[in-house]
């Protein structure tokens, strides 16, 4: 089956007074209709860089993307006219994030923020984009959505306003739902739900979701296929089940190891005292990275040829890409 | 790094060059009015009838007034005048208010309380409107005209604070210090006090600005500094009516001095504000 | 053994005002009866979503909020009313910690002087002394003694954490209230920080009160969990047995809802639904009652009490 979602090569840099900021390296990947991908890494990585990117929301200046195409069934997104980008957005291709409450507008009721965004990409009459506004709500899963369609975002908890945001994203069933951090900033018992009605929705919709998380939970709860990013660039990619079972860069393991579990659930008792293995150091500023490998610096297995040079991203074993020189 | 105050300049110039052109204005002007009795080429109160009016010429270089006195020089004799006035006000106001601002904001309870509400009156009246009453009752006169222009400024300058402090008094590491057992009072003064201090010197710079216009203003209305203090608003105020046609050097030289000092004293202002952020500092 | 930390029947209402004249119209409950207990070298974890007061309770405990009624304990005396000047002297035996890398610490002072700041203000030592022993509290915590002279925006984020670390440790506490320590840094960052307060916990037998909603971090780092509702504790029990066979609802629906990062054991999908309730609000009877799908008529009305139901294990729940 084609991909719905095709990123080749994209590069997006910053040019700002201290240098310039490499924010995404050639990254490429794919989605299908009905699949979750997962981005995955830390603060600076470049994860969220890359949704935007993907989104064409990168302020330029300082921003850039300098390389790579965006190819959403066949069309290029980075080739497309500022108008027709923004037709697209929202109906082809919709973006959630972090904060609910900065991303809903405080002043509008949730109802016509969704009216809003269904009568700018659907020829349909106000009452019909009403109904389609309250229907989405009950999609969500708000309890009386008419009710709530009446309500101003700060009348809501922070769950019911990402449930407001995917109701919204998802109203003109576009083909690829880009999710930045969306459980991030909940709580716990409500992110289960949030991850819970993308994925159903998804099933429904057969939305391409391209999830951005720092979380491996939610990535082994959610995806299907994982990309793994670094200090701008992809280190590893493969399939979820492959990825956590046998990950081929010393990132990917460091982080694995480093996570505590909830130790019931795998019958496993964890004693006290018992220390995680740490990554030692910071991620590199992408205003001054190292000339070699970018995780070199931290990394237990480094070589000089890791200081040299950069590693290839290449195939390790079937479906499984990494870039490291030593594996 | 031990380099001499000239590489520390240029660095300054460097970085926030709106500033540095800001303290130079400044600067000129303050050294102006320090030594106008060096600085101006005539005397700014010997009258001469022939000269009336004269437009600026080799003599009289921005002209001269109805009464034949030399517009350049009561320019630079009026600096000294509307420089301390604007000076002594807005130190005086944003001293006071300040002061007022931390213990509202830090104390809190019916103390805030009241305070607020008194600035909500003082400020719901028109700044020009109170320095006229306070100078209409005090009586007109150079120090007067200094407490009726730093008063208004009080409420102002004590709800910015307040409001900082206010959210500063929220923050961890304000916690942590009190969590040490640190007194109120102390961490007031070393935590609190000095994170309000680049907003109060942004704010000060900026009301800097609008107490040179007040004081014009109230000159402007015979309210303000009397004579014979040549004060660049009564400079306005004499010839801005009658002589704007015939003789508009009356008008335009006091107008851009005054322009000239309110628009420094901003540029100084803002850069003060971001050399003191630690967070710019490298 | 004497417990290091007693606390007994905590409260802190705040006072809900309306109109303009401010009169209080109610109260909301942040903390309504809470008791627990924290031994020396042993950490207590506190979890719970937000609003359920855990914050609250931390600060109360180090009476940097005032309780509206408790008792705290610190090594058997009562603190709960001593006045600022008696409180004083007390206060380096404990320190706090808090979540925000950022804003806890001073932006306009110096690494080095925020670490001193604990010494200087309790009159420990010279300025010689005090200055060698911050260099050693940086070296403890992992920082370089260069790194002294540092502003803090000069600092990754789990540098920062490591200041506060330092500065919490300056004066050699006994207990120290951790609030989220972690929760602000990157994943990586995490296992460095949570391993240095494991450390400092072996060497120098400290007592945590590890405030935290990620469950999996508070499972590796406590001794003892203690879960909290809305400013209630319902469950308490030592680690082991509190994950292996949680009893309440709620926990329980903690446990299910932590996604697990290990693709082959997909976590059951019924999940506990509605929101996380405000305080300002809550429910009849039982707080957990309108989301918990054990829930009977007596719930609704009646307010279930903590009981002991295996030793050292207690719940608040009518049906256990």
């Amino acid at each position: 089956m084609a991909p719905v979602l095709e990123v080749s090569g994209l590069s997006t840099v910053f040019h700002t007074r201290r240098g310039l900021v490499r924010a995404v390296q050639d990254v490429s990947f794919s989605v299908e209709a009905g699949e979750t991908l997962a981005i995955v890494g830390e603060s600076g990585c470049g994860k969220t860089i890359t949704a935007l990117s993907l989104m064409r929301l990168i302020p330029m200046p300082p921003g850039e993307i300098t390389a790579g195409s965006v190819r959403l069934v066949g069309k290029d997104l980075l080739k497309v006219s500022d108008a027709d980008m923004r037709k697209l957005r929202g109906s082809q291709i919709a973006m959630i994030f972090q904060e609910p409450m900065t991303a809903l507008n405080p002043l509008l009721t949730v109802g016509r923020q969704i009216v809003e965004m269904v009568t700018l990409h659907e020829n349909l009459s106000r009452s019909a984009a009403r109904r389609r506004a309250v229907e989405m709500l009950e999609r969500v899963r708000i309890p009386e959505p008419e009710r709530r369609a009446r309500e101003y975002p700060h009348q809501m908890s922070g769950g019911m306003r990402q449930r407001v945001m995917i109701a919204m994203a998802l109203a003109c069933r576009p083909k690829v739902l880009v999710a930045d951090e969306p459980t991030t900033a909940l709580d716990v018992t409500i992110q289960a739900q949030i991850l819970d009605l993308i994925g159903d929705l998804q099933r429904e919709f057969g939305t391409a979701v391209v999830l951005i998380t720092h979380d491996l939970g939610v990535v082994a709860e959610t995806a299907q296929r994982v990309v793994v990013m670094y200090a701008g660039r992809k280190v590893e990619e493969a399939p979820v089940g492959e990825l956590f079972a046998r990950p081929q860069h010393p990132y990917m393991r460091g982080l694995l190891s480093s996570i505590p579990l909830v130790g019931s659930a795998r019958g496993l008792n964890i004693a006290p005292d018992m220390r995680l293995q740490e990554i030692p150091g910071m991620v590199p500023p992408l205003n001054d990275l190292p000339p070699g490998c970018a995780f070199g610096p931290r990394c237990p297995l480094v070589t000089d040829r890791c200081r040299a040079a950069p590693p290839p991203f290449e195939r390790k074993r079937p479906d499984h890409s990494a870039a490291c020189w030593l594996s | 790094m031990n380099t001499g105050w000239w590489s520390d300049l240029r660095y300054l110039m460097r970085r926030y060059p709106l500033g540095v052109g800001g303290a130079v204005i400044m600067t000129v002007f303050v050294l102006a009015a320090m030594f106008a009795s060096v600085v101006a080429p005539l005397d700014p109160f010997s009258t001469n009838a022939r000269a009336s009016l004269a437009p600026p010429g080799s003599k009289y270089l921005m002209g001269a007034d109805m009464m034949g006195r030399d517009v350049l020089s009561r320019l630079i004799h009026g600096a000294r005048i509307s420089l301390a006035v604007a000076m002594g006000a807005t130190a005086l106001g944003s001293g006071f208010g300040a002061a007022l601002g931390l213990a509202s904001g830090y104390i809190g309870g019916w103390f805030d309380l009241i305070v607020q509400r008194l600035a909500e009156v003082m400020q719901s009246l028109p700044l020009l409107v109170m320095a006229l009453v306070i100078t209409a009752s005090l009586g007109p006169s150079l120090g007067n005209t200094i407490i009726a222009i730093a008063i208004p400024l009080i409420p102002n300058v004590a709800r910015v604070i307040r409001s900082n402090v206010l959210s500063l008094r929220e923050l961890p590491f304000v916690e942590a210090a009190k969590a040490t057992g640190m007194s109120e009072w102390r961490v007031a003064i070393v935590h609190v006090l000095p994170n309000t201090l680049a907003p109060l010197i942004v704010l000060a710079t900026a009301q800097l600005g609008s107490t040179i216009l007040t004081e014009a203003s109230l000159s402007f209305l015979g309210l303000g500094v009397p004579e014979p203090y040549p004060s660049w608003g009564r400079m306005l105020s004499e010839s801005a009516a009658e002589y704007v046609r015939t003789a508009p050097w009356l008008v335009i030289y006091p107008g851009l001095a005054i322009s000239l000092v309110v628009f420094g004293s901003n540029l100084l202002g803002d850069a003060l504000r971001d050399a003191l952020d630690p967070r710019q500092r490298d | 053994m004497e417990p290091l930390i007693e606390v007994t029947d905590l409260r802190k209402f705040y006072p809900v005002q309306k109109g303009i004249l401010g009169r209080t119209v109610g109260q909301v409950h942040a903390v309504d009866g809470i008791s627990f207990s924290i031994g020396v070298g042993e950490t207590l974890g506190l979890v719970g979503e937000s609003g359920c007061g855990k914050s609250t309770v931390g600060r109360a405990v180090l009476r940097l909020i005032e309780p509206t009624s408790g008792a705290i304990k610190v090594r058997g005396q009562d603190i709960t009313h001593l006045p600022k000047a008696a409180m004083r002297p007390l206060r380096r035996q404990m320190q706090i910690v808090f979540q925000d890398p950022f804003s806890s610490l001073n932006p306009r002072i110096r690494a080095g002087e925020i670490v001193g700041e604990p010494l200087k203000v309790h009159g420990v030592g010279d300025k010689v002394e005090r200055a060698e022993r911050v260099a050693q509290l940086f070296a403890r915590v992992g920082l370089r003694p260069q790194q002294m002279r540092n502003y803090p925006h000069q600092f990754s984020g789990g540098q920062r954490q490591r200041v506060s670390i330092a500065r919490a440790l300056a004066l050699d506490p006994g207990f120290i209230v951790a609030d989220e320590p972690v929760s602000a840094l990157d994943v990586s960052i995490q296992a460095q920080v949570i391993n240095l307060l494991m450390d400092l916990q072996r060497d120098a037998k400290l007592s945590y009160l590890f405030i935290s909603h990620n469950l999996a971090v508070v499972e590796h780092i406590a001794h003892r969990v203690a879960v909290m509702y809305l400013g209630r504790i319902v469950e308490y029990a030592d680690k082991a047995t509190l994950f292996a066979a949680p009893l309440h609802p709620y926990t329980e629906a903690l446990l299910a809802a932590v996604p697990i990062p290990d693709p082959a054991l997909k976590r059951q999908k019924q999940h506990v639904g509605g929101d996380v309730p405000s305080p300002i609000n809550p429910p009849t009877g039982c707080h957990f009652h309108p989301r918990c799908r054990y829930a009977e008529a007596r719930c609704r009305v009646e307010s279930p009490l903590l009981r002991e139901v295996a030793p050292g294990h207690t719940v608040a729940c009518h049906l256990r």
